[in-house]
């Protein structure tokens, strides 16, 4: 079963919803052991970034253990800024650190918040694309961006006057800048490939 | 870079989706959930759905449609119509929607739009602007409020202006001068407002 981490954020019914639609066993739950016993977690988000690692709270160490154990975790929009160690989005804020690097507002010169259809080039080897044409459109909508310091994930990247980070995939920690769950059939397609990576059935 | 979007936008009122002309003579046009997945289906990049009754008792209809939406949709959609407080935001992205519009409350507290930009991210913060076209000065656009039935002094352009700057991510702007009439947009109104602006100018009305 896939967990998508209870905190009390905006749009997790969204994701939830995709991995029904796809045929996944998915719950809602911040519960300790429902975290342990899930073959992966996802930890959605729609808020600010202090926001959202307030609400983590206690969640937070859970997940950092479970991604320490090997367990597959995918971070969605503001649950992928905060697998970073750090963001400066309405103050100085430290995320979980499970990938180097810092989340940081999109340089000015371009229309703010980055806000609709954009094509991703993935890397070779990153899961979450396998099996996929290259240059699919993914829904995004964010200020703020991961500048990504980490030598060990492989980026995909999205053009928006500059290479633009929009997915990250080190060892067992996946993470999308774009809303997989609202993008729609290559969104799903996404889902499901991070469906399989968990060992989970889909449609 | 950005590709364009097509964003059909519904009108919501009793839980019936309804076309109108230039805000007036409303006819029934089907079931929200039904031709939200329906324009989804067929390509549409986005949805709007706008509940124009706004009153106490639709707000709980429309959290419903919201979540049957969002079992259905799998592509962004903005829900808006009678939103006052972060609350009502909350419980709308909540069950669902990517984004939440305000329109006349913003204009009676422009703070609502930086208080959801700071909790929500203004990426979730759509301001919606009906706008006509001044009687007085026809290179000049009034903001109107109360779904189009009360015009104030505000300048269109100058409102957009300052709304962004307050932390709407998103203008939804809406000309009530051909709202309905199948004229198309109303580029003038278009320009005068993206001049000059950074948000990404979602454009909405007519045909």
């Amino acid at each position: 079963m896939i967990v998508v981490i209870d905190y009390n954020i905006g749009n997790v019914r969204s994701v939830c919803k995709a991995f029904s639609h796809i045929g996944c066993d998915v719950k809602l739950s911040r519960d300790a052991g429902d975290i342990d016993t899930a073959s992966a977690l996802v930890l959605p988000g729609v808020a600010a970034f202090g926001y959202a690692i307030e609400a983590l709270g206690d969640a937070a160490e859970l997940v950092k253990d479970a991604a320490g154990r090997a367990k597959p975790l995918l971070g969605i929009c503001v649950g992928y800024q905060l697998l970073f160690a750090k963001s400066s989005e309405y103050g100085q804020y430290a995320g979980l650190g499970l990938v180097e690097g810092e989340v940081i507002p999109i340089p000015p010169g371009r229309v703010i918040p980055h806000m609709g259809w954009n094509k991703v080039k993935a890397s070779a080897g990153m899961d979450l694309f396998a099996g996929m044409d290259e240059n699919k459109h993914f829904y995004f909508a964010h200020s703020y961006y991961a500048k990504v310091a980490d030598a060990q994930a492989k980026v995909a990247y999205t053009d928006y006057g500059f290479d633009l980070p929009a997915a990250v995939q080190k060892q067992n920690i996946y993470g999308t800048q774009f809303h997989p769950e609202k993008s729609g059939p290559a969104g799903l397609q996404v889902l499901k490939n991070f469906a399989r990576i968990a060992g989970e059935k889909s449609d | 870079m950005l590709t364009r979007r097509i964003i059909p936008c519904l009108d919501v009122k009793d839980n019936r989706v309804v076309k109108g002309v230039n805000f007036l003579n409303l006819r029934d046009a089907g079931d929200p959930v039904e031709l939200g997945k329906r324009y989804s289906d067929t390509g549409a990049d986005e949805l709007v759905f706008l509940d124009i009754t706004a009153t106490i008792r639709s707000r709980k209809t429309i959290v419903e449609m919201v979540e049957k939406v969002a079992e259905n949709v799998f592509i962004p959609f903005t829900v808006g119509g009678g939103i006052q407080t972060v609350e009502h935001f909350d419980v709308l992205l909540r069950s669902g929607a990517e984004k939440v519009s305000v329109n006349t409350a913003a204009v009676e507290n422009p703070h609502l739009l930086s208080e959801a930009a700071e909790r929500f991210g203004s990426q979730c913060v759509v301001l919606a602007i009906d706008a006509r076209r001044s009687s007085k000065d026809a290179c000049r656009w009034q903001v109107c409020v109360k779904a189009g039935t009360e015009p104030t002094d505000i300048d269109v352009v100058e409102w957009a202006g300052k709304g962004e700057k307050l932390g709407a991510g998103e203008i939804l702007l809406t000309s009530m001068d051909a709202d309905g009439t199948r004229a198309g947009y109303d580029n003038e109104l278009n320009r005068a407002v993206r001049r000059g602006r950074k948000a990404g100018a979602s454009l909405r009305g007519h045909c």
